[in-house]
């Protein structure tokens, strides 16, 4: 488990390093927005981890109220919190990015919009697991993220519907065709080292999570052996 | 007990609490009072101003003002350990979450009975479009956002900080809720815009939210 965990790190700050080494020197700089389009190189693969965290934590939670085993929410809690942080490094380098190239720091755009109130209640759902005690916290946690991830549903629809007074921005660079193929490069390495980086800190995360299961569960246990 | 009689006890025991006491419905009333005449204080407005925004101020009112209501839902079965009582009564546990909803969804019913003539008056208001399209923004709406803070009432009561967490969950969750009925009120009352597409999604939004917190609510209610 353990070297597994240690090979696995060393391949992450291995491709992290080459992902950084590609995003910064390997590609070409964009023609019209210069140095700054370097952080989509950044900011697109958070909210691609992102976006992996979220649904996983709902399917976790409808699966701990299946089966309440409390590995599955231990994983379930990872990935929460993985994903506010990779939502909250998309939030923070959209506007790094928007103020040179679009002149603002933020607009509510659909596609931002979505991600703070996304950011918003997943939050939330921290904030309930921070507050909750022993034993009931996991399946309140749980029924919140349910109620989440489908509200997040509605959130994108009424968003597209009933914000569409401002005009949408266009996004430059991505993964649009006839990009250069080195920047193409630099996009997927930088996918997978930051696909490698979420799946690392859930890892870990997962880890620290059973273990203060344990320990609390031990301690639960010498209390009922005291009593006995 | 069936479904139907647990529903109507329950229920009729609510009513009958607040009709003695009158804790929710007064603080509830006050407090939209408040954020009414705080928000005219905030934006010094003229007719023609106000009517775009006006929709937008009153749901946030609603909004703050439902919240006090809603932590009364539960706090008031803590007394006596009643709530530990309904967890072990044979009675269908989704009956006491749908009587709970309907008594706050009638506390806010009647907020909104007594809130809308306030704004009419303070900020001049004159609907454009046709009014039935605001009494069904405001129950649609209402139903939203009761159907979820009774729900988040309950996780809530089950924690440390109960009256601080409410908002707190119940917020995020509302916002496409509130997104649909702020623009439905607000199309109605410019007249430009359809308030069909809102109201619709409202519609959904509450068969969904109902659906999921019938479906849950035991679970939450039982968490050991």
């Amino acid at each position: 488990m353990k070297s597994k965990f240690t090979i696995f790190a060393l391949i992450t700050f291995a491709l992290l390093s080459w992902g950084l080494y590609e995003a910064l020197i390997g590609a070409p700089t964009e023609a019209t927005m210069g140095p700054v389009q370097r952080i989509f190189y950044y900011h697109v693969p958070c909210a691609w981890v992102m976006e992996l965290c979220f649904p996983a934590n709902f399917l976790l939670s409808i699966a701990y109220l299946i089966w309440r085993k409390p590995e599955i929410d231990a994983l379930a809690v990872s990935t929460a919190e993985v994903g506010v942080v990779f939502c909250t490094i998309v939030l923070l380098t959209g506007p790094i990015w928007g103020k040179p190239v679009w002149g603002i720091w933020w607009t509510w755009d659909a596609r931002l919009t979505s991600t703070l109130v996304l950011w918003l209640i997943y939050v939330s759902y921290l904030i309930l697991r921070k507050f909750s005690i022993g034993g009931p916290n996991a399946v309140l946690a749980a029924s919140l993220a349910i109620f989440g991830c489908l509200d997040a549903v509605f959130v994108f629809m009424a968003i597209r519907w009933f914000r569409t007074q401002h005009p949408k921005p266009v996004f430059g660079g991505g993964a649009d065709s006839g990009i250069d193929p080195r920047m193409l490069q630099a996009f997927f390495v930088n996918m997978a080292a930051f696909t490698a980086l979420g799946i690392l800190l859930v890892w870990l995360r997962f880890v620290l999570e059973r273990t203060r299961q344990k320990v609390e569960e031990a301690h639960a246990m010498k209390a009922l052996g005291a009593t006995r | 007990m069936t479904f139907a009689t647990t529903l109507k006890n329950t229920l009729a025991k609510d009513l009958q609490l607040e009709w003695r006491s009158k804790d929710a419905i007064n603080s509830m009333l006050f407090f939209a009072l408040l954020v009414v005449v705080i928000f005219s204080f905030s934006f010094d407005l003229s007719p023609e101003e106000s009517r775009p925004i006006a929709g937008g101020l009153v749901w946030v009112a609603l909004l703050f003002a439902a919240v006090v209501a809603l932590n009364q839902t539960w706090s008031r079965e803590l007394r006596n350990s009643v709530l530990d009582a309904y967890r072990i009564a044979p009675a269908p546990l989704e009956s006491l979450f749908l009587a709970k909803t309907i008594g706050n969804f009638i506390f806010v019913s009647v907020l909104e009975l007594v809130i809308a003539p306030l704004f009419v008056i303070f900020y001049n208001l004159r609907s454009v479009g046709p009014v039935y399209q605001l009494v069904l923004a405001s129950v649609l709406g209402n139903w939203a956002l009761v159907v979820n803070g009774t729900f988040f009432g309950a996780i809530s009561i089950r924690t440390r900080s109960r009256e601080v967490l409410l908002p707190l969950l119940l917020f995020p969750i509302s916002i496409p809720a509130m997104l649909a009925a702020v623009n439905a009120t607000a199309n109605t009352l410019t007249g430009e815009g359809s308030a069909y597409l809102p109201l619709v999604f409202l519609a959904v939004y509450d068969v969904v939210f109902t659906a999921v917190g019938l479906f849950l609510f035991e679970t939450v209610l039982q968490a050991e």
